[in-house]
């Protein structure tokens, strides 16, 4: 594999690699001095075109941790205000020969773009609202981790599912592996031609909430309220945030997970952040041993994703 | 000096018969068999056919001289055949008043082929007031567009129909209610829910189709919809036109050839607008010019240049190029007989442009002499290198095409033999 540009490029088996090496990594995050040489020599460079803080901090010790050099890249003090084009960007860049580059951009496809402007094995970071797959990679490690599979699992993703690159991924992620999951939504924030998705969609998150494994939660942003998807944030929080009411009629064990940030108070109380089946700091913990996993089989010598006479 | 376009099969409106074709002084001056001239075209196993009329070509002058010129494109043209283009006014200054038109006209006298400019229906196509049509009219202009927008408003749609009907003058509507598409940048489908690109819906051309059908019956003024996109838009323009409503429609290269899952590459030479549809409305689209509820194929020759085709989807500019390939594609994708693909390239669309008599045939003597000369069988594929345009955001590239122009005749003047452009 060359680029990791979705969740399709994996499919299950490579979910399934991700997650393999992923329990590898995470012992070596536990040694005292947690390092490998595994990609020494190797440079890593970050181009983020948008605000992150997680996913690119992630990626950063990530690579560290496997002994990588990591080239970093800040739109805000970077040429890129001056005026210059991805292409040209990505150009200069390359021509100080990084292995990968790692691409954050606002507008869905630029990392599909971008390869064809280098030589570098290319990894979405998030594009716009297409995908975020390594996000979903980490988030199927936590839902394994916590529950022993992905595969039989009914889960409920809840909130902005239009918007989001998360969702997209993630549906794609957990289906694959055999999960069950509902969109739970208003109608003004499912993407179109949803029943294109492989999914059961409900307008109601108290009709699904006591028959599921997990409640993933997405942001909902201020501005939808402008572009008239939702009458109020207040109105949504009523019909379709996680309250602590709703969360004490999940089964006992269910997750609550959430990609970050959260909008505290919008789209799930703080008392449930703070209880223990909510997993957003497991799954930032995860995402580190998740990336390595991800770099690994993207730059290391001769990752062949099905070894031969092992099972996935 | 003559010359004489040998062994052709000529196609016009009134038929079809194997003949050699004598050009002087700019007209035909005659058709039969074993005729002589100073300078022979050969054209065995070609089709010899009126020069083709494009409704809809951007070329992009005055302002934006990097992506194409009148006189680049016009060799585009030329290559594809065409002998007529009616350039399209989204230019910088837009053209809307009488000293734009006068500016294109003069240099469109300098290029290889006719050009024809359209007017702005409003000032600046801002649509808020009506822009003088009159002093635009007395200089030539038949058509009026604010392509690339819609008019918006309802009431000034309304009146600018009737100030047209009166300068006998035909309005051409490019169909989009800006509140339902805004801000999309691709159709609003399964291939956009997947690729997470905002969407435009087929509704938001079908609703200015069904207001504007309603107008022009209230008005009894004439619309022409400028590159008619989905199947919806298409069922409307044929019940209207049997009920006698004076509706004109045409159809773009790119909608009856690709569809939206091209745009799952990310690459912005396949952003375009109207969008890339799905493939029951590329059918629809097929269905309407097969059946004649859509009257012409235009092109919507879109130049834009590199950089700005490599910016992400979501920035580039819409548009595609389309004059060399428009009759390959046609013949490719349409399954029509020629004559049938012939028309919608030349006489039809030339009616609809008034110019009747002068470009789209037909091919008799003293008629004036502009023709084109092509290969239908000729297979080749498409490299938007070779181009004649300044620009090569050609959604075409590696295609394998069937038909290709051979010579292309302007007022008498070769100006095209064997794909070779004869400035």
């Amino acid at each position: 594999m060359k680029h990791l540009l979705s969740i399709n490029d994996l499919g299950a088996d490579g979910i399934n690699e991700v997650c393999r090496l992923a329990d590898l990594f995470t012992e070596v995050s536990q040694r005292p001095i947690p390092k490998v040489p595994a990609l020494r020599g190797k440079t890593v460079a970050m181009l983020f075109y948008e605000d992150s803080t997680r996913t690119r901090l992630s990626f950063e010790v990530a690579a560290r941790r496997l002994s990588a050099d990591v080239m970093g890249f800040s739109v805000s003090s970077s040429s890129v205000n001056k005026g210059e084009s991805v292409r040209d960007t990505v150009n200069t860049i390359s021509a100080m020969g990084p292995d990968a580059l790692v691409v954050r951009h606002r507008s869905a496809g630029v990392p599909h773009q971008v390869t064809g402007w280098t030589s570098a094995g290319v990894i979405n970071a998030g594009d716009g609202w297409h995908e975020h797959p390594t996000q979903a990679l980490l988030d199927c490690y936590t839902i394994r981790d916590r529950l022993g599979s992905v595969a039989g699992r009914r889960i409920v993703i809840l909130g902005d599912i239009k918007h989001s690159r998360v969702a997209r991924s993630c549906v794609m992620a957990f289906t694959s592996l055999g999960a069950k999951v509902t969109l739970v939504a208003p109608p003004t924030l499912l993407p179109p031609a949803v029943d294109s998705w492989p999914v059961d969609v409900s307008f109601s998150l108290d009709a699904v909430l006591s028959d599921c494994d997990v409640v993933y939660g997405l942001r909902v942003q201020h501005e939808r309220q402008a572009e008239a998807l939702l009458p109020s944030l207040r109105e949504y929080t009523a019909q379709w945030g996680l309250t602590v009411d709703r969360a004490a009629r999940l089964p006992v064990g269910a997750l609550v997970m959430h990609p970050g940030p959260v909008n505290r108070g919008v789209e799930i109380a703080p008392e449930v952040l703070d209880q223990p089946n909510a997993t957003l700091n497991e799954q930032v913990r995860h995402g580190v041993a998740v990336r390595m996993a991800v770099l690994y089989l993207l730059l290391a010598a001769d990752p062949d994703l099905h070894p031969e006479g092992e099972a996935s | 000096m003559s010359t004489v376009i040998k062994g052709g099969l000529v196609i016009d409106q009134t038929g079809e018969r194997t003949a050699d074709v004598v050009v002087d002084d700019g007209r035909i001056v005659a058709v039969g068999t074993d005729l002589s001239g100073d300078e022979i075209l050969d054209a065995s196993g070609c089709v010899v056919a009126p020069g083709f009329v494009d409704l809809h070509a951007h070329l992009r002058q005055p302002g934006a001289e990097e992506a194409e010129t009148i006189e680049t494109g016009s060799w585009a043209a030329i290559r594809g055949g065409f002998s007529a283009v009616v350039a399209m006014p989204n230019t910088n200054p837009p053209i809307d008043c009488a000293a734009v038109v006068q500016e294109v006209l003069a240099l469109g006298a300098k290029a290889p082929c006719d050009v024809y400019t359209s007017g702005a229906i409003t000032v600046e196509r801002k649509g808020a007031q009506l822009a003088p049509m009159a002093e635009m009219a007395e200089l030539g202009v038949r058509l009026f567009t604010d392509d690339g927008n819609g008019v918006q408003e309802a009431g000034l749609m309304r009146r600018a129909m009737e100030y047209a009907a009166g300068l006998g003058v035909i309005l051409a509507q490019h169909c989009e209610v800006d509140s339902l598409a805004a801000g999309g940048h691709m159709h609003e489908g399964e291939w956009s829910s997947r690729l997470g690109i905002p969407g435009v819906p087929a509704e938001a051309e079908e609703l200015m189709v069904m207001r504007d059908i309603a107008l022009s019956r209230f008005t009894g003024a004439p619309v022409h919809f400028q590159h008619l996109s989905t199947r919806g838009s298409i069922a409307m323009v044929r019940a209207a036109r049997q009920a006698g409503v004076a509706v004109t429609a045409e159809a773009a290269t790119h909608h009856f050839t690709l569809t939206d899952e091209d745009c799952a590459s990310y690459d912005p030479v396949f952003k375009v607008n109207p969008p890339l549809r799905p493939a029951d409305d590329r059918d629809a689209v097929r269905e309407g010019l097969a059946d004649g509820a859509v009257d012409a194929i235009a092109t919507d020759h879109a130049p834009h240049t590199m950089d700005a085709k490599e910016r992400p989807f979501d920035q580039a500019p819409p548009g595609m190029l389309g004059l060399e390939t428009a009759l390959a594609l046609a013949l490719t994708e349409l399954n029509l007989p020629v004559a049938e693909v012939v028309g919608l390239l030349s006489w039809r669309p030339a009616a609809i442009a008034g110019l009747k008599g002068v470009h789209g045939g037909p091919i008799v003597p003293d008629a004036p002499a502009n023709l084109c000369v092509f290969d239908p069988q000729e297979t080749w594929t498409v490299d938007p290198h070779d181009t004649a345009s300044r620009s090569r955001n050609n959604p075409y590239a590696e295609r394998t095409v069937r038909g290709r122009v051979r010579h292309t005749i302007v007022g008498g003047q070769t100006v095209l033999v064997d794909q070779v452009m004869r400035p």
